[in-house]
């Protein structure tokens, strides 16, 4: 029996449970050695391969009610092969022998297209991982049934409370693994489950949402229950005048706007001068309470524990006290920098070599309560969105508040507020923090999820107002 | 591939299911990038794949799968009724859709050259050749290039009795300069940021661009921007090139009539709409000369948003979206037609691919083309400022207050184009916005621009839309304000 059918058996009955259910390591492995054996065979004198798996579902609600409920399974295989300083990459999802051998071929031909790259290194060999463990039974073993079960107890709140439920409660597992001809294996799962609420009370809403690795982090409920308290808070909204005010940010919105921030720490951000801290490694950019590190191996953090070159991730201190300090590098960065790869690059080949992200930034001990107490006039903010860059070097950055506006006065939130557009540098930003509260895991709908505290902020700029 | 989606649906039907529709789906991609004249990106991809959604017990359920074999396919559509049995346990009332024809039939996006076909030494000589020409100016410290082309095959089938394949191609292509100066970076792209322009059609896209033509235009403009004044903060007039109000109709009419975000199905991740069901034939969205479609037909031109069915099964469409200034359509499936009391499906369902379940997606939204000459247009403006190629977009989550800046502006002064200016912002209020715009250029200046970056749907999907522009001209706008008080 060839390799291709002894895979096809084993494969056999996979997606028959609910959710999914993921191949063993070994069988990740067996496809990477058939396509090695298969390219040993051919031109490419080194050869990469990486196998992606996922198994998600997905049950979205609107209007107190189930709409949408999704599950999918899926396997990519993805071939880098190498000849006379040449790269290039094919993946396909079709794991049949036949197929692989045209996922090989199909990189050698677009790798021959080109001119030699002068730059390109050797794959690397073997590597030495930490291990990580997160992969829960408890998520891997949801079903569709457990998920509607909590959409229902979250909408049959918002029935009660005369509001209208929309969101997601998701659950999933996926597993990568890597080899290459020179030796190099590594493999990781994880598991992910997310639940996302938005309560709607017209014409006012608010918004809660977690998501870990283990789904018994988080209560649906609690949030929901969250949710609906704020969109009580947020109606009869008043308008106030555009201008600079002083902000609480609670950690949802700290993380979606520092996430634009994430590839200006890319070593190859700088060589191609696109990066904000061109000409500012070093310096005093950012007040003395901000300290931001990548840090693949906290406990907040999600994620494999090497890159897509198999390089083991490092925990690199990124700003130390307000002075960006250190940059990450892919395995080419690193080599005209004269500096060691820290684990952070992309599969090759590609033009942005490498990023930070696991970011994980600094706290305080003040708590948002304090926060607020401690404010004369202000605004509490829950939410931003549409986020996009205005100005890439003073990192200028516009988006709208959402689900949750509320001004602060004398100490105590006194009413919601209409939402408004900011135009705001990031790095002012992160020079006027006067408060910071315990680093949380955030997520949000911007940026990737990063451990991050609420902020207390001055001199925040809000250019417009909307008419909600 | 028929035998396949036969064996989903009646799998499908045997576990309970009352309705079942079925994509098998082959997509396949190939990206070429360059930066700095050396190659980036060279990598193609194939996914192959079988998605099935089912009513049952009056609710949704969808699963896919890549397994094509019939214990693969079987498991697949047992999935998604046993998905659709739990989705029953939360609803309020069944589901039900608007009536629509079953069809048998087979279409062929047209194209003149097949772009997998072109040799790769070809096109990436095209991209490194523009590259050198943006690297010899000076001032300039970063140049990127770039195509992407897509196949994409799909059978549909259903159990009201529709078989449907579709054949695409899809190619796009555009390059980029930027310049690090002082404290300031600066970019210029053509034929549009963001990769550029992107179309339902082959490699002749790309040799219709004259990427060579443009790349010192675009190194010198990037260079010359740093040396341009600031655009001032102000209320004025606006002159914007096509390809930036391709963007603003897509943010500002395309997102909010999307029917599903009307009704609320998209309100914790996209947001809802302005665009409530009161509206429908009452709201002066736009100026008198406004008109604006949503049009899916061949004969609109080759968009992202071209198809003859949509991947629900639904023939192409031309809907009336903006009529004379009144608004007069949403974008609807069978599902959300059935809500709001309307006959038929206006055909906007779409997929990103087999392993997502369609949604209502734009399809080609296009603002129809005025009377305008350019030139015309220009020398009738005593003071304004043109706008063009975007460089950030944002709206609120209901499609009220927006905000785009664009790479570049120019002054137009007693009807002639002066001197350049940087950093051009404008932002306003939708309707209020659409309703100061009182000249739009004619079909001589108008283009089918592609947005291939439109993301929607939780899991999030990606899709490709239309928007034909041609240069319009908007009074008493808010200009500048991106970079006031900074």
């Amino acid at each position: 029996m060839s390799p291709k059918h002894k895979l096809q058996n084993r494969v056999k009955g996979h997606g028959s449970a609910p959710g999914g259910q993921l191949l063993a390591e070994r069988e990740l492995r067996r496809v990477i050695d058939t396509v090695l054996r298969v390219a040993k065979s051919t031109a490419a004198e080194e050869t990469e391969v990486h196998v992606d798996e996922t198994c998600d579902a997905l049950t979205r609600f609107a209007n107190n009610a189930v709409h949408q409920n999704v599950a999918e399974q899926g396997l990519t295989v993805s071939v880098r092969t190498v000849l006379d300083g040449r790269t290039a990459r094919a993946a396909t999802n079709r794991v049949d022998e036949d197929s692989l051998r045209a996922a090989v071929e199909a990189s050698l031909s677009l790798a021959r297209s080109q001119p030699k790259d002068p730059r390109l290194l050797p794959l690397p060999g073997r590597q030495r991982y930490r291990s990580v463990d997160r992969f829960k039974k408890q998520t891997a073993a949801l079903t569709p049934e457990d998920r509607a079960r909590a959409v229902r107890r979250a909408c049959d709140l918002a029935i009660k409370n005369g509001q209208v439920a929309a969101g997601i409660f998701s659950s999933g597992q996926s597993q990568m693994a890597m080899g290459n001809s020179r030796g190099l294996f590594a493999a990781y799962r994880q598991t992910r489950a997310e639940f996302s609420i938005t309560m709607q009370e017209d014409p006012a809403a608010s918004w809660a949402k977690a998501n870990s690795a283990d789904v018994r982090d988080f209560d649906p409920q609690e949030l929901a229950v969250r949710a609906s308290e704020k969109a009580h808070l947020a109606a009869n909204a008043r308008e106030l005048a555009p201008g600079r005010y002083t902000v609480i940010l609670e950690p949802a919105a700290v993380l979606d706007l520092v996430g634009f921030l994430f590839y200006d720490f890319a070593a190859t951000a700088l060589e191609d001068k696109r990066s904000c801290l061109n000409d500012r490694i070093g310096t005093q950019l950012f007040g003395k309470n901000i300290s931001i590190a990548d840090d693949a191996y906290h406990a907040l953090q999600l994620g494999a524990p090497f890159d897509g070159e198999g390089i083991p991730r490092q925990r690199v201190v990124l700003v130390d006290r307000g002075v960006p300090k250190n940059l990450v590098y892919a395995r080419s960065a690193a080599k005209r920098a004269g500096k060691k790869p820290t684990g952070h690059g992309f599969a090759l080949p590609n033009e942005y070599g490498e990023a930070p992200m696991n970011l994980v930034f600094s706290g305080g001990d003040t708590s948002l309560e304090q926060m607020i107490t401690s404010t004369d006039r202000g605004l509490l903010v829950t939410r931003l969105w549409y986020i996009r860059e205005v100005d890439p070097y003073e990192k200028i950055m516009t988006g709208m508040t959402r689900d949750g506006l509320f001004l602060v006065e004398n100490g105590r939130v006194t009413s919601a507020v209409r939402n408004f557009r900011f135009n705001q540098s990031l790095i002012e930003m992160l020079r006027n923090v006067e408060l910071l509260g315990p680093a949380v895991r955030a997520t949000g709908e911007e940026s990737f999820e990063m451990v991050v505290p609420a902020m207390k902020i001055r001199n925040f700029h809000f250019s417009e107002v909307t008419k909600f | 591939m028929w035998d396949l989606s036969t064996h989903a649906i009646d799998t499908a039907k045997l576990r309970g299911a009352t309705y079942a529709d079925v994509r098998v789906m082959h997509l396949r991609q190939r990206d070429l990038t360059t930066k700095n004249g050396q190659v980036g990106t060279l990598a193609q991809s194939e996914s192959l794949g079988l998605g099935i959604r089912v009513l049952a017990n009056g609710a949704w359920g969808f699963s896919s799968t890549d397994r094509l074999t019939r214990e693969g396919v079987m498991a697949c559509a047992a999935q998604a009724v046993s998905i659709a049995k739990a989705s029953a346990l939360a609803k309020r009332s069944d589901v039900v859709m608007a009536h629509e024809d079953a069809y048998i039939d087979s279409w062929q996006s047209p194209f003149r050259k097949d772009p997998f076909e072109i040799p790769l030494e070809t096109q990436l000589d095209l991209l490194l050749a523009a590259d050198a020409a943006m690297r010899v100016v000076k001032g300039v410290t970063l140049t990127e290039t770039g195509m992407q082309f897509r196949k994409i095959d799909s059978w549909f089938a259903s159990s009201i009795g529709s078989r449907i394949h579709q054949s695409k191609v899809i190619t796009g292509c555009g390059i980029a300069a930027t310049s690090f100066q002082g404290d300031e970076i600066q970019k210029r792209s053509y034929p549009n940021s963001f990769g550029g322009q992107h179309a339902l059609q082959g490699y002749e896209l790309v040799e219709s661009l004259e990427l060579l033509k443009h790349a010192p235009r675009v190194a010198d403009e990037a260079a010359a921007l740093h040396s341009a004044p600031q655009c001032p903060e102000k209320k004025g007039t606006v002159i914007l090139g096509g390809s930036q109000l391709g963007l603003q109709i897509h943010e500002s009419v395309g997102h909010p009539i999307e029917l599903d975000r009307v009704l609320g199905q998209e309100a914790n991740f996209a947001g809802t709409s302005f665009l409530t069901l009161d509206k429908l034939n009452k709201l002066r969205y736009a100026s008198d000369i406004v008109n604006v479609v949503a049009d899916a037909r061949l004969e609109h031109g080759p968009g992202l948003g071209t198809f003859a069915y949509d991947d629900e099964g639904v023939p192409a469409q031309c809907t009336d979206i903006i009529k004379d200034g009144q608004f007069r359509g949403y974008l609807s499936n069978r599902e959300t037609a059935h809500l709001v009391g309307l006959q038929r499906s206006s055909g906007t369902m779409r997929t990103e691919s087999w392993n997502r379940l369609p949604i209502i997606r734009m399809t080609n939204i296009s603002l129809l083309p005025g009377t305008w000459s350019y030139d015309d247009l220009l020398a009738d403006t005593d003071d304004a400022i043109l706008m063009e190629t975007n460089r950030s977009w944002s709206i609120d989550d209901r499609r009220y207050q927006f905000q785009f800046s664009t790479e570049i502006g120019w002054e137009i002064k007693n009807g002639k184009k002066t001197r350049m200016l940087k950093n051009p912002s404008y932002s306003g209020i939708t309707t209020e916005f659409w309703n100061s715009c009182d000249a739009i250029c004619k079909f001589d200046h108008w283009t089918l621009w592609g947005t291939p970056n439109c993301g929607k749907g939780q899991p999030m999907q990606t899709m490709g839309t239309g928007h034909g522009a041609a240069p319009s001209r908007f009074r008493n706008v808010r200009i500048g304000t991106a970079f006031s008080n900074q």
